[in-house]
């Protein structure tokens, strides 16, 4: 449709540029996916990215300080984000604050530790690595592309391969199962949250890539963003169905759809809104095969 | 030497006595019937068999041995293993993963599948009970009876943990489904007493007699009696599990009152909906009327449309002759009509609400003064309820997911009855789930009702029930009425009349 609209939207570079704006997205997404898969909700990736952000742009070639571990620093950045991740699991499973409320703390947590980092100053990077992600291409893509290829990759991988990944799978499917056959549920719990927080950790370096300065806000809307593409790509919020494919599906058609609506003219402005609307929409319509015998939604 | 043995098991919970010192015997090798009512222990028992309710007081002993089962892991590891009721296998995985679920061994190494072994791991245990499922089938796609049988090979997973053969427990394994599969798992049952010893939970009686060789009886949290199943009379078990000699009018006929009507009660004409075109119907003041019909005859259907619960294309129902239209489920309770739901625990009651609650739910008005509850109304309104149905609860406003199914079921009958207004009960199976005792329950409080003037209609169980019952019966097929068989005292139709008119 909005290639009929917009020469433009049609152009080899605009689906460049698609793939390459979806890829802090698609990493953020792939980790979000298992906890959805789980029946659980994760809302703590922007505060965990805006505190991966301030990490590696302190940690590698900087305005601030003489910091210059270069990879090391992503590595620790990555590493911070399972940190959350665990967090928040272990506020799960252990004080049983729903899982909403944890990671809703968690991010504000996160956010405020990057604040602190930020201390009033903004870090500039001047780390080579680090810039050319977002600048280098390879084979037409950004590296940022090819390290969202990777994550999917990854995820897709653990998602099929794994016990971690089928047990995220099986939780979400029938938690009280696994229990009288004998599973200890928990520190999958811990372990699917953790794995989450790492990409999430890897989203805020990514972003520090794209701006070149670590930024506090760095992870702003990812959160919610990540939800709605996970959720158009067709993961039930109730758990037990969808996976790390359909999300990058998802992703790409947000990306298209936000990315569409800018090309035929509708303003940025309207972005917000629209996905709001797309994600509603899409919960609704995932729920209507269960509405019928009056069966009441919570 | 006994595969298993029980030994003066004590479990108590708040106010109830579960198990009041049950011994129980398996022997190698012998399939084990254990019947008793809802409520006997039967289900308590076989919790702390797998390890999921630790007892207060006595043994269990595993081949002599005195062991302590703490979880279905350490009841797997001596060679105990259940198939649990309510079906326990993870819907979105595959048939292999469930089978193996918890003791993947060989077929996860270090965190990382390997499907190929794990395929054939589970192939090993569908072969041992000659299932053809594809093991890589996702099991939500599989029909119950496929799942049941990868619940079976689930648990015979135990022998792989245990040198010795395993005692397998079914629990309830029958009620979902249709006789041709029970004969199917019968077959599987049979085969199992080969290389293993079967304790068969059924609230069936002729089922338990069919393939057991022997039958445990549990009442009151103790085993009553045992007998062989040859030669076992039907009637003298069910007084075991009774405990008095019980009266012979299951259906309590003699308490039904003849039925004078000038007027039908409920009087439907040319009624269509989804799944049933042009049913009249009429029902007068205190009369039952059954409707029978297979699965798929719209029956369900006609029954919710009742109710304003599903939605109708045509027809006109009139109640007392003034006509009256039902697009909701409030429109129906405001004009006197009650339902209960064939799915109790998910329709018929909130679990986790007291049960005062769940008997106001439908009448608020009933137990409210103004827009506020009035907690003394309310607790004369119920405890009067509670005294006039005999609901056993302890209290009030105990949860009613605590209650056994025949009292839940009581609760949610008197919801409609606390108005005072219900002019016609839609009973949709109203005996699902309840054993004998319950049911007989149930039966003479709808003689009770009926001879009070309620009109009813009812989706019976079984052809026996409706029979036994109904002073009138409708048989529908394909969604159309295609028999209507009068049904008084002491003229009852056989099944078989019925059932060449509903195929």
């Amino acid at each position: 449709m909005f290639a009929a609209l917009s020469p433009q939207f049609r152009s080899v570079d605009n689906v460049r540029s698609i793939v390459d704006a979806a890829a802090v997205l698609a990493v953020v997404t792939c980790g979000i996916t298992f906890v959805l898969m789980m029946g659980s909700i994760d809302l703590s990736a922007a505060g965990v990215m805006g505190a991966s952000a301030l990490t590696v742009s302190l940690l590698v070639a900087n305005n601030r300080n003489d910091n210059d571990f270069g990879f090391l620093g992503i590595v620790v950045a990555v590493l911070l984000g399972c940190a959350f991740g665990s967090l928040s699991g272990f506020a799960l499973v252990l004080l049983k604050v729903p899982s909403f409320m944890a990671t809703l703390g968690v991010s504000a947590i996160g956010l405020g530790v990057a604040t602190l980092m930020f201390a009033g100053v903004q870090p500039n990077i001047s780390d080579t690595m680090l810039e050319s992600w977002a600048i280098e291409r390879f084979l037409g893509f950004s590296y940022l592309a090819w390290i969202a290829a990777a994550c999917i990759l990854v995820g897709w991988l653990i998602q099929r391969y794994t016990r971690l990944g089928r047990y995220a799978f099986a939780i979400g499917g029938a938690e009280e199962v696994l229990t009288l056959s004998g599973v200890k549920v928990r520190p999958y719990k811990v372990a699917v949250f953790t794995f989450a927080g790492a990409f999430y950790g890897l989203g805020g370096v990514m972003v520090t890539s794209q701006l070149g300065a670590g930024l506090v806000q760095a992870g702003n809307g990812y959160d919610f963003s990540a939800i709605t593409a996970a959720v158009v790509g067709g993961t039930l919020l109730t758990g037990g169905r969808g996976g790390v494919l359909h999300s990058a599906v998802g992703v790409l058609l947000v990306m298209v759809l936000t990315n569409g609506l800018v090309q035929v003219g509708v303003s940025p402005y309207w972005q917000g809104g629209v996905e709001g609307v797309i994600v509603v929409a899409a919960v609704a319509a995932a729920v209507i095969p269960q509405r019928r015998r009056n069966q009441v939604v919570k | 030497m006994n595969a298993l043995e029980v030994r003066g098991l004590v479990k108590h919970y708040p106010g109830v006595k579960a198990l009041d010192g049950v011994d129980l015997v398996v022997r190698p090798h012998e399939v084990l019937g254990l019947a008793g009512e809802n409520g006997a222990g039967k289900s308590t028992l076989l919790k702390a068999l797998v390890g999921l309710v630790a007892p207060d007081k006595g043994q269990i002993l595993v081949r002599g041995e005195p062991v302590k089962l703490r979880n279905v892991v350490d009841a797997a590891d001596h060679g105990i293993g259940m198939v649990f009721q309510e079906q326990s296998l993870v819907p979105n995985l595959t048939a292999a993963e469930n089978i193996v679920l918890g003791s993947e061994g060989a077929a996860v190494r270090r965190g990382v599948y390997r499907w190929d072994t794990m395929r054939r791991l589970a192939q090993e245990q569908l072969d041992k009970i000659g299932s053809n499922i594809d093991p890589l089938a996702r099991t939500d796609t599989l029909t119950f009876a496929e799942r049941q049988m990868v619940e079976i090979a689930k648990v015979l997973r135990i022998e792989e943990r245990s040198q010795h053969p395993p005692v397998i427990i079914l629990d309830e394994p029958t009620s979902v489904l249709e006789s041709k599969e029970i004969e199917t798992l019968f077959a599987q049952i049979r085969r199992l007493r080969e290389f293993a010893s079967v304790v068969f939970v059924s609230h069936r009686l002729d089922e338990v007699l069919d393939v057991c060789d022997r039958v445990t009886v549990l009442r009151g949290g103790r085993s009553v009696g045992e007998v062989a199943t040859a030669g076992a009379v039907p009637r003298e078990l069910h007084r075991m599990m009774i405990g008095s000699t019980g009266s012979d009018d299951h259906y309590h006929g003699n308490a039904a009152t003849p039925v004078v009507s000038e007027q039908p009660r409920l009087s439907v004409r040319g009624l269509s909906g989804r799944s049933f075109q042009d049913v009249d119907l009429d029902v007068a003041a205190g009369e039952i009327l059954a409707i029978v019909g297979v699965h798929g005859s719209g029956r369900e259907d006609v029954c919710r449309a009742l109710f304003g619960a599903e939605p109708t294309t045509a027809g006109e129902i009139r109640m007392d002759g003034a006509k009256i239209e039902l697009p909701s489920t409030r429109a129906a309770c405001a004009a006197g009509i009650g339902y209960v739901p064939a799915e109790r625990k998910v329709e018929g009651m909130v679990g986790s609400m007291s049960v005062a609650e769940n008997m106001t739910l439908a009448k608020q008005k009933a137990r409210c003064t103004g827009p506020f509850v009035a907690p003394r109304k309310q607790a004369t309104l119920v405890d009067r309820w509670i005294r006039r149905l005999s609901i056993r609860t302890p209290r009030r406003d105990t949860a009613i997911g605590r209650l056994s199914g025949g009292n839940q079921q009581k609760v949610v009958l008197a919801r409609w009855l606390v108005g005072g207004d219900v002019r016609l009960l839609l009973l949709d199976h109203p005996t699902r789930g309840l054993d004998i005792g319950a049911r007989s329950e149930v039966y003479r409080l709808m003689r009770e009702l009926a001879s009070s003037g309620v009109a009813t209609v009812l989706l019976a169980d079984s052809l026996e029930e409706a029979i036994g019952m109904a002073d009138r019966i409708l048989v529908m097929s394909d969604g159309r009425v295609t028999a209507e068989v009068a049904c008084p005292n002491g003229g009852k139709p056989s099944p078989l009349d019925l059932v060449k008119e509903m195929v």
